[in-house]
């Protein structure tokens, strides 16, 4: 690349100076990228653990659904569901995590009061189902909370991570360069001035 | 700390039993549809978590991925019709390639089995 500076003493401090604060803000960033990184890896399993046991528990919850709808008619089954819905409250807020904000949840259950259908019609089937479909929903949510601030975290990783290099690679080596052209120049301009004076004063003599 | 609704979108048979915990459901017979109905929601922001079954979110599961820059809602998969099918953890693995850029869960399951 082409260097275009004014080779001047002035210049030259400028230009220390801002290459002072770029390698003190590519520290600060890199930093903060490690240590986004190390939380990332702990969300990043305590979401695979959580995942893996949901997905187990939902299936076991399906089947029994599956099961019931099985032993029960379509109409009773349908009659139920209408008859005893539950009602479930998610309240959210958000928290800034190193700077991210990430959403927290928080799950507000009321069960239909003993599962509002009779006993007669329904089987336990679809009591069971139920119940453990109830249960699992508490790691459900906890899970979207996760999963959610994975997705955000990798985000600011990444553009982090962008940045860093950019400094890394791009500004700080610029600076750099652009400091010894300077210095060269100055230098190059020093000695001429010695040779000529050197040179005249050998006229002088003569 | 506002409260939200939890929607779930999917084949209306395996979503019913979520009605009884009193989620709201949005049955959708194709991806298609389903599609439609995430993008609705989404935009919607009465909703603070939209479940989605596998089967319905697949053909547009790239996307998903790239819905992440607010904090709100979460867009979580559950098991479709074809039960569990790794799209949830598929995800995961691509977007922690992409911010870390090597597949360290790759790694972690192959060691274990």
């Amino acid at each position: 690349m082409e260097i275009r500076v004014n080779p001047t003493r002035m210049e030259l401090t400028r230009l220390k100076k801002r290459l002072a604060v770029a390698v003190r803000g590519h520290k600060l960033l890199k930093d903060k990228l490690d240590e986004l990184m190390k939380n990332f890896f702990d969300l990043v399993e305590e979401n695979r653990r959580l995942r893996e046991r949901v997905e187990a528990e939902l299936a076991l919850a399906n089947g029994g659904f599956a099961m019931a709808r099985a032993i029960m008619s379509r109409e009773v089954l349908e009659a139920a569901i209408i008859t005893s819905r539950g009602r479930a409250v998610l309240e959210a807020k958000t928290q800034s995590r190193m700077n991210v904000e990430v959403p927290v949840f928080k799950l507000a259950m009321e069960q239909a009061n003993g599962y509002g259908f009779g006993l007669t019609e329904t089987s336990g089937e679809l009591d069971e189902a139920v119940r453990s479909l109830a249960e699992t929903f508490a790691s459900l949510v906890q899970l979207a909370q996760v999963e959610k601030t994975v997705e955000l975290m990798a985000a600011e990783i990444e553009r982090t991570r962008r940045r860093v290099n950019a400094l890394e690679h791009v500004l700080i080596p610029q600076l750099r360069e652009k400091a010894k052209f300077i210095t060269m120049k100055l230098d190059e301009n020093e000695r001429g001035n010695l040779t000529r004076l050197m040179k005249v004063k050998e006229m002088v003599r003569q | 700390m506002a409260t939200f609704k939890m929607a779930v979108i999917g084949e209306e048979d395996l979503i019913r039993g979520y009605g009884l915990l009193g989620l709201e459901l949005f049955p959708a017979k194709d991806s298609e549809e389903g599609r439609r109905i995430l993008q609705q929601l989404k935009d919607d922001k009465e909703f603070g978590i939209i479940f989605i079954t596998e089967s319905i979110a697949q053909s547009f599961a790239a996307d998903v991925a790239e819905w992440g820059s607010r904090p709100l809602p979460s867009i979580v998969y559950i098991p479709g019709t074809a039960g569990n099918e790794g799209f949830a953890l598929e995800r995961i693995r691509r977007i922690v390639e992409r911010a870390v850029g090597a597949d360290i869960l790759m790694g972690k399951e192959v060691g274990k089995a």
